[in-house]
């Protein structure tokens, strides 16, 4: 067999993809079956496991059958309580953060000097996580901190604001720790838009303000649905600033504490499983819907340019 | 998302945009610099009261920080379970990717939404039935449980990191590799993986950065021997009043420390708006 021949029949028996007859099954598929059986076995199955678990009371809840975790979750006021405790955290944190960062990243879809820099910059933060954050805040904003030093001094306020162990302080660090996110995540939606359409706008007579309501902001409507999702998920779950700057006892104990309380000090394994699925029902359902608000963005978009 | 490359911003006109886009900017950074900085004085000081700065710089935090807290013993615990996720992460994630990014097949939509569905909930949310399951299956409180906690979301961000990435690299090269005569295998490691190189090195670093950040998992099942530092540190900081205030930020001083050398490295070759999740569009 000649050197040409050989490396012919090599192709012909190799199990090149392209030149398969689409039907028949590629076990080069298979490669990805180890990735799919651990999300199935440690996401997937913890998840059924939990809700199960919900379902099989422990202790004086029993006696309430199977549903008796979660009305033991909601029959108590103080358990419920902690809900809208969580609620008047994470709404107000995504609010914020959405509200200013929507601005920034639409100015900066054209570059300004330095933007690699910032953007690098709003990484720290989330780099270093929610504990360190918090834990910086004790020093910071304490009674003795540079931010009451600052206030005092210039005389806004004449005695030490109590920013920390309460609402505040969990706001606070919410609000730190989440911006950069989303900041991070409008950024890349705005520069995904082709500036074209701006130039088009401007081009057929429109204004600024035209270009901003009618082009920039409804291409931005999706991304900023699903930031706004995103960032009130991370904030419905905070845990570790709201024990360390907040007051877990009292107005910051919030629903991933209660669930945590739950397995940790009372080892009733099954409340605290009700716990997290109650959250994790509110968190997928604001996921699915911020989703398909975006699905309904595109093709509202699409049916609008096709008119 | 993808893994861009650095690319040098055109220069930008100035305007009142710009003007806010610094402000707001520079009040950010006052405040993280500011809780960052105040943190590093107060590790080194020998004690800090009332005034703008402390009254004196020490290094006895540290040096009681490294005792009674065990930083090597916690430094060699973190390192040895953050490279465990990434590269368990890596075997598990880099061929998904790779038929995510090459094949379609029926039911692939399925799969791409299962195999984000983990970045989507927060940990805590399912961290608690995994927790619960782990001590069930007695794996809870060792390293192997952490590091098998901490997959659950490193193994998603390894895939959605490297489908993009995998898609650009031109398939026409593998097929003029086999066309030449290769064999799948020599095509994978003499083609494909010189190729992938910089995107797998890059969502490496990324798990790692991520992990050595990720808390509620780690808090939720390690065990006295394999906590990582950030539970370390959560630990010291929830029981204030036992120990002085410039210890614990000795401690934070590390983990910061450790956590900005390994930043840097991966910006060198990240761009920072991939360290988010961000939806494909």
């Amino acid at each position: 067999m000649t050197a040409p021949a050989a490396r012919r029949s090599a192709v012909e028996s190799g199990d090149s993809f392209a030149r398969r007859p689409r039907r028949r099954f590629d076990p080069s598929l298979l490669v990805i079956g180890p990735a799919v059986l651990f999300v199935l076995g440690l996401f997937v199955y913890p998840f059924v496991y939990g809700l199960a678990l919900s379902f099989q009371p422990y202790g004086d809840n029993e006696l309430n059958g199977p549903l008796g975790s979660y009305m033991a979750f909601f029959g108590d006021a103080r358990e419920r309580l902690s809900i809208s405790n969580t609620l008047k955290l994470a709404v107000p944190a995504t609010l914020i953060d959405v509200v200013l960062a929507l601005p920034l990243a639409y100015r900066l879809r054209r570059p300004i000097p330095g933007q690699r820099v910032i953007a690098a910059l709003f990484v720290i933060p989330m780099t270093l996580g929610t504990v360190l954050i918090a834990e910086g805040m004790l020093q910071f904003f304490g009674p003795a901190g540079w931010v009451n030093k600052t206030l005092l001094l210039i005389g806004v306020v004449h005695e030490p604001v109590q920013f920390l162990h309460n609402y505040l302080g969990t706001l606070i660090s919410l609000l730190i720790s989440d911006f950069p996110a989303v900041f991070l995540l409008l950024l890349g939606y705005a520069s995904g838009i082709d500036p074209a359409l701006d130039r088009a706008a401007r081009t057929l007579g429109a204004s600024w303000w035209q270009r901003t309501w009618r082009v920039t902001l409804p291409m931005m409507a999706p991304g900023v649905a699903v930031a706004a999702a995103l960032s009130f998920v991370a904030t419905f779950s905070v845990f570790p600033s709201a024990v360390l700057v907040g007051n877990p006892a009292g107005e910051t104990r919030v629903i991933a504490f209660a669930a945590w309380q739950a397995a940790y000090e009372h080892f009733d394994y099954s409340e605290a499983s009700a716990i997290a699925i109650v959250m994790g029902v509110i968190e997928l359902a604001l996921v699915a819907a911020a989703l398909s608000l975006r699905a309904g963005g595109y093709r509202r978009l699409r049916a609008e340019a096709g008119r | 998302m993808s893994i861009a490359f650095r690319r040098s911003p055109a220069r930008g006109r100035l305007d009142g945009g710009a003007g806010f886009v610094y402000a707001v900017v520079a009040v950010v950074l006052a405040v993280v610099g500011g809780i960052l900085l105040s943190v590093v004085l107060d590790a080194f000081a020998t004690s800090w009261f009332g005034g703008w700065l402390p009254d004196g710089y020490t290094d006895r935090w540290f040096r009681a920080a490294i005792s009674d807290f065990e930083i090597p013993q916690i430094l060699l615990a973190t390192a040895f379970i953050t490279l465990s996720v990434a590269v368990a992460g890596l075997i598990l994630g880099v061929p998904a990717a790779y038929v995510l990014a090459r094949r379609s097949f029926p039911g692939k939509g399925v799969l791409q939404l299962l195999l984000v569905l983990p970045l989507l909930v927060p940990p805590i949310t399912y961290g608690i039935p995994l927790a619960t399951m782990l001590y069930e299956f007695r794996i809870a409180g060792t390293a192997a449980g952490v590091i098998v906690a901490n997959l659950v979301p490193a193994l998603p961000l390894v895939v959605l990191l490297l489908t993009p990435f995998f898609e650009q690299i031109d398939p026409n090269l593998e097929r003029a590799a086999r066309t030449l005569g290769a064999s799948p295998l020599s095509v994978f490691t003499r083609v494909l993986v010189p190729l992938a190189a910089p995107g797998v090195l890059a969502a490496a670093l990324i798990v790692v950065v991520r992990t050595l950040a990720l808390f509620e998992l780690t808090f939720l099942v390690s065990g006295a021997d394999s906590q990582t530092l950030v539970v370390a540190l959560y630990y010291a900081a929830f029981a204030p009043g036992i120990r002085p205030s410039q210890q614990i930020d000795a401690m934070a001083v590390v983990y910061m420390a450790t956590s900005l050398v390994l930043l840097i490295a991966a910006l060198r070759f990240v761009n920072p708006t991939s360290m988010v999740f961000r939806v494909r569009r």
